[in-house]
């Protein structure tokens, strides 16, 4: 009640300061007037706040599925700040299939197969379970597929299938814990709820930090996302994060679902496929300034962007701004999470001359986020092998995690480089 | 204890078991399912076959299912629509169940819960096994007198199961430090 009163009473003088002055305009000490507007005035009371209508910051229809499908959209990382990504700026990537309308009531969870014990849980039971929080990235297995975004302008095209969230449920091992697993079982088998799409997960990563997420950023995670209860697996491509799961069949092998078979699978330029690749590499990219942006002229600029990896912690990141001719430490934002975005920050004086920005991380395996030159080794193919585009869904050229350079021009302007 | 009689100590080992056995679900929430339930629910189908329901189908009767429940989207000849992201089903150099699909189990799993598109499970097991014939007739990998049931389907061989690396699979957690780029 007191804090109440006392709002109240520091509003009334605020009020009183105000009243002197002329409405929508504040004169500051030298008598400039500030371009503060209070049309917007108590209009700030909504049941589920919005953002100010200055911010336009949105994502982006990054492929169309056709009329009634559901389109796929990625997150505009050059815009957020810090690690976490806002849950309606969370990247959506359905293959075409439209969230399905989930009543939270009537949603059932069963767990059946090769247990001693199959049960079925309501959403009520799930939340009086012990339950954990993590901060995880999700990423799809195709971002920063050079084959389609080597022209891209931003790093919203390039690298926007990922984000960031602050994931709440219960541990995949306590609920496996309840109905007992048999002996004879490796693989679990999650399925959605609207039928369409299972994904086989191995039982030791499983029960190792897979949740089953009922939250996302402290509110319900979001109906694109998998509302009201998604898996989340971290460090793995997105495709095994299985959204609006109702089902666990415990198994003896992966069940060689149609997306695990043919359409997650990478071609190789020999004609095989590269199938259940699971882990997300090593990553990084400079997020600001990056492709689009236009630099007002010389001077300080602080460049950040973000690093992460599937295998575990972000240890280091180093910036370049020529190219990767020579490389310097970049500061981490504290607390550097496993699995979790880590945002770094690079103090650079742009001196109006062409330069090139690029990051590198190193993660806690010692693993080195590689070059473009230094995947195709690996991969065996030439560096033309990753302009050209392929066809249909099957893109050979998924879990392409190399280093990623800007070009800044003498206007100031900044653009893609990948090809330069 | 070497006082007590016999009968006391096996009473005393069962009820420790029998507690040891509640207790196996730490929390006790959530309810067993009846096996209607389970049956229901289970649509999963492993590449064993182990849950393919009772039933079967030809090609010739998958081509008249396909005519009517399929070609709006697919095309008379499975061609597919790229406008509307109905993939090609039949022939092409693109990927499709001939050439790149590794299961034929994989067809009937996929068309039983996802085809018609937004009307996944309307299908019978007779017409889900008939254009899973169709599918591998069309795509020369069966006769068209071949009959596809429960126990001829799993044992199909498709031409690209071993197109995959590595086989059949890897195995959780990895062996480290694997090199970069290189996946799995």
């Amino acid at each position: 009640m007191s804090s109440k009163r006392s709002d109240r009473r520091r509003f009334l003088k605020n009020g009183v300061a105000l009243a002197g002055l002329a409405a929508g305009a504040m004169r500051s000490a030298n008598g400039k007037a500030l371009e503060t507007s209070f049309d917007n005035y108590g209009k700030v009371d909504l049941p589920y706040g919005d953002r100010s209508h200055f911010d336009h910051t949105a994502r982006m229809v990054e492929k169309e599925y056709g009329a009634g499908m559901s389109p796929s959209l990625v997150t505009p990382i050059q815009d957020l700040v810090g690690i976490i990504t806002p849950g309606p700026l969370h990247y959506v990537q359905n293959h075409g299939y439209a969230p399905p309308d989930v009543d939270p009531d009537k949603h059932r969870l069963l767990i059946h197969g090769l247990v001693d014990r199959p049960l079925v849980f309501t959403l009520d039971e799930l939340h009086r379970l012990p339950s954990v929080s993590r901060i995880h990235f999700l990423e799809c297995g195709g971002n920063s597929n050079p084959k389609t975004k080597h022209t891209a302008k931003t790093v919203q095209e390039t690298h926007g299938r990922t984000s960031c969230s602050e994931w709440t449920g219960v541990l995949m091992s306590v609920l496996l814990g309840e109905s007992g697993v048999q002996k004879e079982a490796s693989w679990i088998v999650v399925e959605s709820a609207d039928r369409v799409y299972t994904k086989s997960i191995p039982l030791a990563k499983a029960t190792d930090d897979v949740l089953l997420a009922y939250g996302q950023n402290g509110e319900p995670v979001r109906p694109e996302n998998g509302y009201p209860l998604k898996m989340v697996v971290p460090g793995w491509e997105g495709m095994a994060n299985v959204k609006y799961v109702r089902r666990i069949k415990v198994v003896d092998g992966p069940y060689m679902d149609r997306w695990e078979t043919t359409v997650q699978p990478s071609p190789r330029p020999d004609g095989k496929s590269r199938w259940f690749q699971f882990e997300q590499g090593a990553i990084s990219v400079v997020t600001r300034p990056s492709g689009g942006h236009q630099l007002a002229g010389p001077g300080f600029y602080e460049i950040t962007g973000l690093a992460w990896s599937g295998a575990g912690t972000i240890r280091r990141v180093e910036v370049s701004t020529d190219g990767g001719q020579s490389y310097k430490d970049a500061q981490l934002q504290e607390p550097v999470l496993r699995k979790a975005h880590t945002r770094f920050r690079f103090n650079w004086k742009w001196d109006g001359e062409e330069a090139v920005l690029q990051s590198r991380c190193t993660d806690d395996q010692g693993t080195v986020q590689p070059t473009m030159a230094e995947v195709a080794k690996v991969w065996n193919v030439s560096l033309e092998y990753f302009r050209v585009k392929d066809k249909g869904e099957n893109m050979a050229a998924k879990h392409f995690n190399a280093i990623w350079p800007w070009k800044v021009t003498k206007d100031g302007s900044v653009h893609n480089a990948l090809f330069t | 204890m070497r006082c007590l009689p016999s009968f006391t100590v096996t009473t005393l080992v069962l009820a420790v078991t029998t507690v040891a056995m509640a207790q196996g679900a730490k929390y006790g929430l959530g309810r067993a399912p009846t096996a209607e339930e389970v049956h229901t629910w289970d649509i999963s189908i492993g590449p064993a076959g182990k849950e393919l329901p009772p039933g079967s189908g030809t090609a010739k009767k998958g081509a008249d299912i396909f005519a009517q429940k399929c070609v709006t989207c697919h095309g008379p000849n499975g061609e597919g629509n790229k406008v509307i992201g109905a993939p090609r089903l039949i022939g092409g150099t693109e990927a499709n169940v001939g050439n790149y699909w590794p299961f034929a189990t994989t067809i009937f799993d996929w068309i039983n819960r996802a085809m018609p598109r937004l009307e996944g499970g309307s299908l019978k097991p007779d017409e889900v096994y008939s254009l899973t014939a169709f599918l591998l007739y069309r795509s020369n990998i069966i006769q068209e007198s071949t009959v596809i049931d429960a126990q001829s389907l799993p044992k199909i061989q498709m031409p690209n199961r071993n197109g995959f690396i590595p086989s059949p699979w890897p195995v959780y957690p990895y062996a480290r430090p694997r090199p970069f780029g290189l996946y799995p």
